[in-house]
């Protein structure tokens, strides 16, 4: 069995051509079609000088666009760095230089944040524009890139070669490129299949956006098993995002918890039939007892996966909905094929229900950090085998007697709003740009929609002013949306230890 | 009754353009969709509509934030034409 990412689509071409692989703007794309067309997709990029190993950057919204982007980059051989669409044009510069981006696939209503990216570092190879090629830039169609006829050569990729490059937050310094093998994302779409239980007649009703390996694995794992993803751009209007899932009878709705906290918000749901719902899994944050229980009441027929994982890996852990009820709490086992457990500060094994970090071992752990040796080595260190590294995940966690894990905290102070990270240093470099601002300081606080909310406390230089709208505009203009503080408070001072550092708890 | 529409539009049009598009008008069309543009959010869609709530005195149900209703500058102003006219 070979292992590359794409075997997953190719397989699901030959066994089930006609069925629908993604559903997208109320359009339905078989196998066979996405098939075909990231094969256009990657002969074309070959011809234009994409080579073994290049890192090409998709940034696009979900669309059936993105789908076929990555999946013709990896047949180009290349490696996918995909890029949120709704980073800000410094988040963007820094990631196609981080990782020497040579290539981009785009779309043309982007134009408008990657102009000044593209002013300052040019794409010095293929360009391709969804939506067609805005006037003041220069690149092919996405129409015409997909539209020849041709097939890829085989660019000689194996298991062990790169397949995607995703950036993640940390507490300090800039977003870490996180590599991801051939083998790693072959092993997590069989993984998350087989740990969820997926059928070829299930369809997916995905609002995540596929920059992140959340969204993105929905597509390589429904490829694995033959099944459909609906594909949503987002879920800023629930309603109609709803309405068209009970259209088209969604089985499985992937989930963090703002997606469900804003379901419950729309109960009863009245018109909307969600009866062919079976599973919604939630991931990036816990969802409260009290929604997990109005969840089973409003949506009986659908029991809830609460999972646990992080970009360096994927996904660590899944709970069987029927071991709620006893579990209470509790994100579950290590999916197939790999071992979690927790350590102790001292390195040994912590006993049950002792805290300590947890640590993955298996076929999906990362690669490493692209260009970070030193934070790599944090993260990825020996494990008991002779030359095996296994990953830390910073995360504090216990097990049971069972194995099954519970999550207890994280080790640094990142914390997630809408089920996205949020590193506070990062907000809080942007909130230091204002003339205004003497000191500032980020801390979530419990959000009843959001999990966390972003909360900016700041201290003003002597005699200056700054309304929270102000905080907000330049906030919004240099950072995704998820960032930007929702809470604006203004003090004195800010509360220091002895050696002057913020006493965060304190402005909680 | 055209000076009214023009005046809704404008207004719209200038918070949106002020609030998340940092007073840089790029020249998007009232027709275009704010959230395939990448304009505004979910985050922006609810201030969208604490902007019209407050500033036309209208209440919104739950049940008309869908896009029809909300996703570009010509249908945020049909949407408060049909309120204001109920």
């Amino acid at each position: 069995m070979t292992g590359l990412a794409h075997d997953h689509l190719v397989g699901a071409a030959r066994s089930s051509p006609d069925h629908p692989a993604v559903i997208a703007d109320d359009l339905v794309h078989t196998f066979a079609e996405v098939d075909r067309a990231s094969d256009r997709l990657a002969a074309w990029l070959q011809g234009a000088g994409v080579d073994r190993g290049d890192r090409v950057a998709i940034v696009l919204d979900n669309s059936i666009e993105q789908v076929v982007a990555f999946w013709g980059v990896l047949k180009a051989g290349a490696v996918v760095t995909v890029v949120n669409p709704a980073s800000k044009p410094d988040k963007i510069a820094y990631i196609l230089s981080d990782c020497d981006v040579a290539h981009l696939v785009t779309h043309r209503r982007l134009h408008r944040v990657l102009r000044p990216v593209l002013a300052d570092r040019p794409i010095r190879g293929a360009a391709v524009w969804a939506g067609g090629v805005p006037d003041a830039a220069t690149g092919t169609p996405f129409d015409e890139a997909v539209g020849g006829s041709a097939t890829p050569r085989d660019p000689g990729t194996i298991d062990n070669d790169l397949a995607a490059i995703i950036y993640t937050s940390g507490s300090t310094g800039g977003p870490k490129g996180v590599m991801l093998t051939h083998r790693n994302v072959h092993h997590n779409a069989w993984a998350i299949a087989q740990s969820l239980g997926l059928r070829s007649d299930d369809v997916i009703g995905c609002v995540l956006s596929l920059s992140f390996t959340y969204g993105m694995f929905q597509i390589v794992s429904a490829a694995h098993v033959g099944c459909t993803v609906a594909l949503e751009r987002s879920f800023a209007y629930p309603r109609d995002v709803l309405e068209r899932f009970a259209r088209r009878h969604v089985t499985v709705m992937p989930g963090v918890p703002t997606v469900f906290a804003t379901i419950l918000q729309m109960a009863p749901l009245e018109g909307i039939d969600l009866s062919s719902l079976r599973m919604m899994t939630n991931a990036a944050a816990a969802l409260p007892p009290a929604h997990l229980q109005r969840l089973g009441e409003l949506l009986p027929g659908a029991g809830v996966v609460q999972m646990y994982g992080l970009t360096e890996c994927t996904r660590v852990c899944c709970l069987d909905p029927a071991l709620a009820a006893e579990r209470p709490g509790s994100v579950g086992r290590a999916i197939p094929n790999t071992e979690a457990y927790v350590v102790t500060e001292d390195g040994r094994r912590a006993a049950p229900g002792e805290v300590g970090e947890l640590v993955v071992r298996g076929a999906h752990i990362m690669r490493g950090y692209w260009g970070k040796p030193e934070a790599t080595a944090l993260r990825l260190q020996p494990g008991d085998i002779p030359g095996e590294r296994v990953l830390h995940t910073g995360d504090l966690f216990r097990a049971d007697e069972d194995g099954y894990l519970y999550f207890v905290g994280r080790t640094d102070d990142v914390f997630k709003c809408k089920g996205e990270k949020v590193s506070p240093n990062e907000v809080e470099r942007v909130l230091y740009e204002l003339d205004a601002v003497a000191e500032a300081a980020v801390v979530g606080v419990p959000d009843e929609l959001d999990g966390m909310a972003v909360k900016a406390v700041l201290a003003l230089r002597d005699g200056a002013e700054v309304s929270a709208d102000d905080v907000r505009r330049h906030c919004r203009a240099r950072l995704e949306p998820t960032l930007v503080p929702s809470l604006v408070e203004v003090r004195d001072e800010l509360p220091k230890t002895d050696s002057g550092k913020i006493r965060k708890a304190e402005l909680r | 009754m055209a000076g009214r529409h023009a005046r809704v539009t404008t207004r719209i049009r200038g918070f949106i353009v002020d609030t998340f598009l940092l007073g840089d008008d790029d020249g998007f069309d009232d027709s275009d969709s704010l959230i395939d543009g990448g304009i505004v959010d979910s985050t922006g869609v609810m201030e969208i509509v604490a902007f019209l709530e407050e500033t036309y005195g209208i209440a919104i149900d739950d049940d008309e934030l869908v896009a029809d209703n909300l996703d570009s500058v010509e249908r945020l102003r049909k949407f408060v034409d049909g309120k204001l006219a109920a």
